[in-house]
């Protein structure tokens, strides 16, 4: 007895290789690129690839594993007989001429090309069908590809993927530019992935940021593939790829900075533990003269792309040390262009009362600090409070070691405020005072009163140390632009730096009542003066009430008797 | 009589030290109908620092104080609510030291009887200590308060007697602002009336002791004024202070008559105008004194009342100033007419002002005209309570006359 199920289990455990299926080797991968533009815009292209290690090419076979590759997709396939599917969905443009060739063209719109295998019998009715099932995945209104937005073309759409079919019998392609692209058809996109939008690359894709960008583009290619060079196993290749182009001046003040923050609104936290690896590459091909990066990475890859070698830095994200120590991820491309000396000014505040003017003074010397001499010109009609004067620096108080200030008098001159302020190496300077609007004579505002009243530029005149010495002896030969100012010194040249003008709205009285607020006035006034008047010069008398009837008539028999009156 | 009061001092301190320490402080002091630019705390704040910066305060157009109130606050900082306390003190010593003055006779319902007169002065200290104009005046650190300290222990020095102290106080409060001039009247018909002087202007007494009165007064301003040039070392305060209060060149709104008036003017009429509103609140002083020669406190009263409204730029300190006085003549209270509308009308103007300045400065909803219409209606309403306050008395004066004599033709 003891023996029979020994035996039997040994049997059991011998043959048991026989009764798992192999091993499943799905795969995938994630990837994004970024590349700087000319024209200071910046083009993002997410990659992802989920290798299927199936046979497909076997007939009759049921495949109910799914592991990575997603279920719907899988199903499509299969019963659609099909071989290869390219679907992308494009909101945009692409402007070859100012960005250069993307990685993975597509036209705006919607377009879907499918080849199919040489099985399929009915070509035409696998396509509408097919359409309609991926227009229910994609949230699309693929609905619309019907014959008569179809063709069959015989040479642009050879087979990307493995398969010689020539017979372009078995190809279909449609496009629908009218397609919106949206959040609906991201969404069900992103579910498609195997870490869904939760983790990895794909929680930069928020809707809010990826829409409001120059050119979008999601797109599925699914095709099949060798898995090694001598093609003894063959899998299913999904690749869904994400293209967008962020414009320079529609995500926000137009400055040369770059971040994954500012593209994507997150940054990333950590890799997709499903993937097997997980990079972010930067081309660096144009530096070091464009952009500078941080955080620095040693790692550095060469690929050749489009015909044209180039240069990537690359952040692997399955590297702890890549997230640092705040345990995220967020690539700064900083425009290399940074002048030393640089000042701006706002005017903060609501209402039309109070206000405040903010002078910022920026230093980006690395290692020297340096004075600067600040001048305002205030007009007298915004009254300035000198004792609310705040100078700050990396946010601690920074006194001035001269300060000129000579208070306006209405009407006659404006404020005059300068200021010596000592600028610490690579830092941001606030200086802050507070003012009063006054309200004017009805005259002295412009015909548009609404528009606002000018404030002037600041000015801030520095001797910036220089990089490289000067000759402080004239020359001839020198050009014009470079001798403008008389270098006294030689290791610092002077600069002048003007700030924005300020515009401030001041209350307005009513311009259509000056005869109305003389007569309401005066009728106040004179109410006062009546009534006064009136008080001075009233005497008050006892008014006797008149007797009645009977009392009269009484007292005038009395007088006719001679006898005392009744009172 | 000291229980009560302590009581309402105590109380009274304690909501101002509660609001001082609360975040609307910065709110109140920044009000418009609280501060004006001549009393702003924030003002003197800036005038002091431009002395630390080695400018004269008056070389700019922000400061309006006197050169002793900068010396002043150079020394004593944020204490001058107990200045406050202490002039609402000496209102109820002068008011108590009033009543002393009145006939005591039968006609009981048009007098009070001794008891109330014994909680008068409760109710003077009560009206000006609570009111919420006092209260919002003194937690924005407005130097009105200082102004109405030292007016009223002008009074109360008057009606101690005291000549000297009177007109030395009367000069401070001439050199503050200049309007307290008008009161020169009735204090010197105040003490003719105790020295039992007749007011008459062929007497050689009457001029004696009005030149006495007179030289003491001048010589303290004059004192004063010099005094003030030697701590700055320039006559720039006179334009600053006294030119800026004659010639109305700031037109920030507030809750006088003046400054839309002016901001709305023709220019060719700005020297005119000026002229008339100025003289305005000086001229019913001589008319005034002959109507109400033998009632110098409501002489007083009036004076005050009529400067508060037609000052160049009044703030609610002002008006809180005269509303003290009122419980003093509360015989009057059966007899005023009117009184209710007057005074739902300044309730409800009191209420618009934040609202109307709010909408038009901050929302942007409203115009400059909102809040003008509010100023006159408020301005309306003060002129009617004193007018009513008046008549009232005239015609209380009157019967009280009448039915004097009827009880002495009777005996």
């Amino acid at each position: 007895m003891l023996i029979l199920s020994s035996l039997l289990l040994f049997i059991l455990t011998t043959h048991s290789e026989a009764l798992t299926p192999a091993a499943a080797r799905d795969e995938f991968q994630e990837e994004l690129v970024i590349r700087p533009l000319h024209s200071g815009d910046i083009y993002a292209s997410f990659q992802f690839r989920t290798l299927w290690d199936t046979d497909f090419l076997q007939e009759g076979q049921k495949v109910s594993h799914y592991r990575l590759f997603p279920k719907s997709l899988g199903q499509v396939l299969s019963k659609f007989s099909v071989r290869e599917l390219h679907i992308s969905f494009t909101q945009g443009f692409w402007r070859t001429m100012q960005w250069g060739q993307p990685f993975i063209p597509s036209p705006p719109g919607a377009e879907l090309w499918v080849w199919f295998h040489d099985t399929v019998s009915d070509v035409d009715g696998n396509w509408k069908e097919l359409t309609n099932v991926l227009s229910g995945i994609f949230c699309a209104s693929l609905n619309f590809i019907d014959l008569t937005n179809t063709v069959q073309p015989s040479a642009s759409f050879k087979p990307l993927g493995l398969g010689n079919a020539t017979d372009h019998r078995f190809l279909r392609y449609a496009t629908l530019p009218r397609e919106i692209v949206c959040t609906e058809n991201l969404t069900p996109w992103k579910k498609l992935l195997p870490c869904g939008s939760k983790a990895g690359l794909a929680v930069l894709m928020k809707s809010e940021k990826l829409f409001h960008s120059s050119f979008h583009s999601q797109a599925v290619h699914i095709r099949p593939i060798c898995q090694d060079e001598q093609c003894s196993s063959k899998a299913w290749e999904l690749r869904q790829t994400l293209n967008v182009v962020f414009d320079l001046h529609t995500s926000g003040q137009g400055k040369k900075e770059w971040s994954l923050f500012k593209m994507f609104s997150r940054t990333l936290t950590e890799a997709c533990p499903l993937a097997s690896s997980s990079k972010v590459y930067v081309d660096i091909t144009d530096n070091p003269e464009l952009f500078e990066l941080s955080p620095a990475t040693p790692l550095l890859g060469q690929a050749v792309v489009l015909g044209d070698r180039r240069t990537y830095s690359v952040y692997d994200l399955s590297r702890a040390e890549t997230f640092g120590q705040l345990r995220s991820f967020n690539l700064l491309l900083r425009d290399m262009l940074r002048p030393l000396l640089h000042a701006e000014r706002y005017v903060a505040g609501f209402g039309l009362q109070t206000g405040e003017i903010h002078t910022v003074i920026y230093n980006n010397h690395p290692y020297r600090a340096f004075p600067v001499l600040l001048m305002d010109s205030v007009p007298w009609y915004l009254q300035l409070y000198i004792h609310t004067l705040t100078v700050t620096s990396k946010s601690r108080d920074n006194k001035p070691s001269y300060i000129h200030y000579q208070p306006a008098k209405d009407r006659h001159r404006p404020h005059l405020l300068e200021m010596l302020i000592q600028l610490p190496p690579h830092s941001m300077t606030e200086v802050t005072v507070q003012f009063e609007r006054a309200l004017l004579k009805w005259t002295e505002y412009t015909p548009d009163p609404n528009h606002g009243f000018y404030v002037g530029s600041s000015v801030v005149s520095a001797l910036v140390p220089s990089m490289v010495a000067m000759r402080t002896n004239f020359t001839q030969d020198q050009p014009l632009f470079s001798s403008f100012v008389p270098v006294k010194e030689e290791s610092s040249y002077f600069v002048r730096v003007y700030t924005e003008p300020l515009l401030v709205n001041l209350p307005t009285p009513d311009f259509s009542m000056p005869y109305n607020v003389i007569c309401l006035t005066c009728t106040v006034v004179a109410v006062g003066y009546g009534s006064f008047y009136n008080l001075l010069t009233r005497t008050f008398q006892v008014d006797e009430p008149s007797p009645p009837l009977s009392k009269r008539l009484a007292n005038l028999i009395r007088r006719m008797r001679g006898v005392p009156l009744l009172t | 009589m000291a229980a009560p009061l302590t009581l309402l001092l105590i109380v009274a301190v304690t909501i101002r030290a509660v609001l001082f320490r609360s975040s609307l402080a910065e709110l109140i002091s920044a009000r418009v109908e609280v501060v004006s630019p001549l009393n702003a705390w924030k003002r003197v704040v800036e005038g002091l620092a431009l002395l630390d910066l080695g400018v004269s305060p008056y070389s700019g157009d922000v400061f309006h104080e006197t050169p002793l109130m900068i010396y002043l606050f150079h020394f004593t900082v944020d204490y001058a609510e107990i200045v406050f306390i202490v002039s609402a003190y000496f209102f109820r010593k002068q008011k108590y030291a009033l009543e002393s003055d009145r006939y005591s006779a039968d006609c009981l319902e048009l007098l009070r009887s001794p008891k109330e007169m014994f909680y008068i002065p409760l109710k003077v200290a009560m009206f000006y200590l609570l009111n919420p104009f006092t209260i919002l005046s003194c937690v924005a650190k407005s130097t009105c308060g200082l102004n109405n300290a030292i007016i009223a222990l002008f009074i109360f020095c008057t009606l101690k007697g005291s000549a000297l102290l009177s007109g030395i106080l009367l000069a401070l409060a001439t050199y503050q602002s200049i309007y307290p001039l008008t009161l020169f009247a009735p204090a010197l018909l105040f003490f003719l009336q105790r020295l039992y002087i007749p007011v008459n202007l062929r007497r050689s007494s009457f001029w004696f002791f009005t030149l006495q009165y007179a030289f003491m007064y001048v010589g303290s301003l004059v004192v004063i004024t010099g005094l003030s040039f030697f701590l700055l070392g320039s006559w720039d305060f006179i334009p600053s202070v006294y030119g800026f209060i004659f010639s109305v060149p700031d037109l920030t709104p507030n809750i006088g008559l003046f400054w839309y008036f002016f901001a709305e003017m023709f220019e060719h009429f700005r020297l005119f105008f000026s002229c008339v509103f100025q003289i305005n609140v000086f001229f019913y002083t001589i008319p005034l004194s002959i109507k109400l020669k033998e009632h110098p406190v409501f002489l007083i009263f009036m004076q005050i009342a009529i400067i508060s409204i037609f000052k160049s730029y009044p703030t609610v300190g002002d008006v809180a100033l005269y509303m003290a006085f009122l419980p003093a003549w509360s015989h009057l209270y059966r007899f005023l007419r009117n009184i209710f509308l007057v005074s739902c009308v300044l309730l409800a103007c009191s209420a618009l002002f934040p609202v109307l300045w709010h909408l038009w400065i901050y929302a942007g909803s409203a115009n400059s005209n909102f809040y003008y219409a509010i100023t006159l209606l408020f301005n309306f309403g003060q002129v009617k309570v004193f007018t009513t306050t008046w008549l009232t008395n005239c015609e209380w004066k009157n019967r009280w006359r009448n039915k004097v004599s009827l009880f002495i033709n009777l005996y």
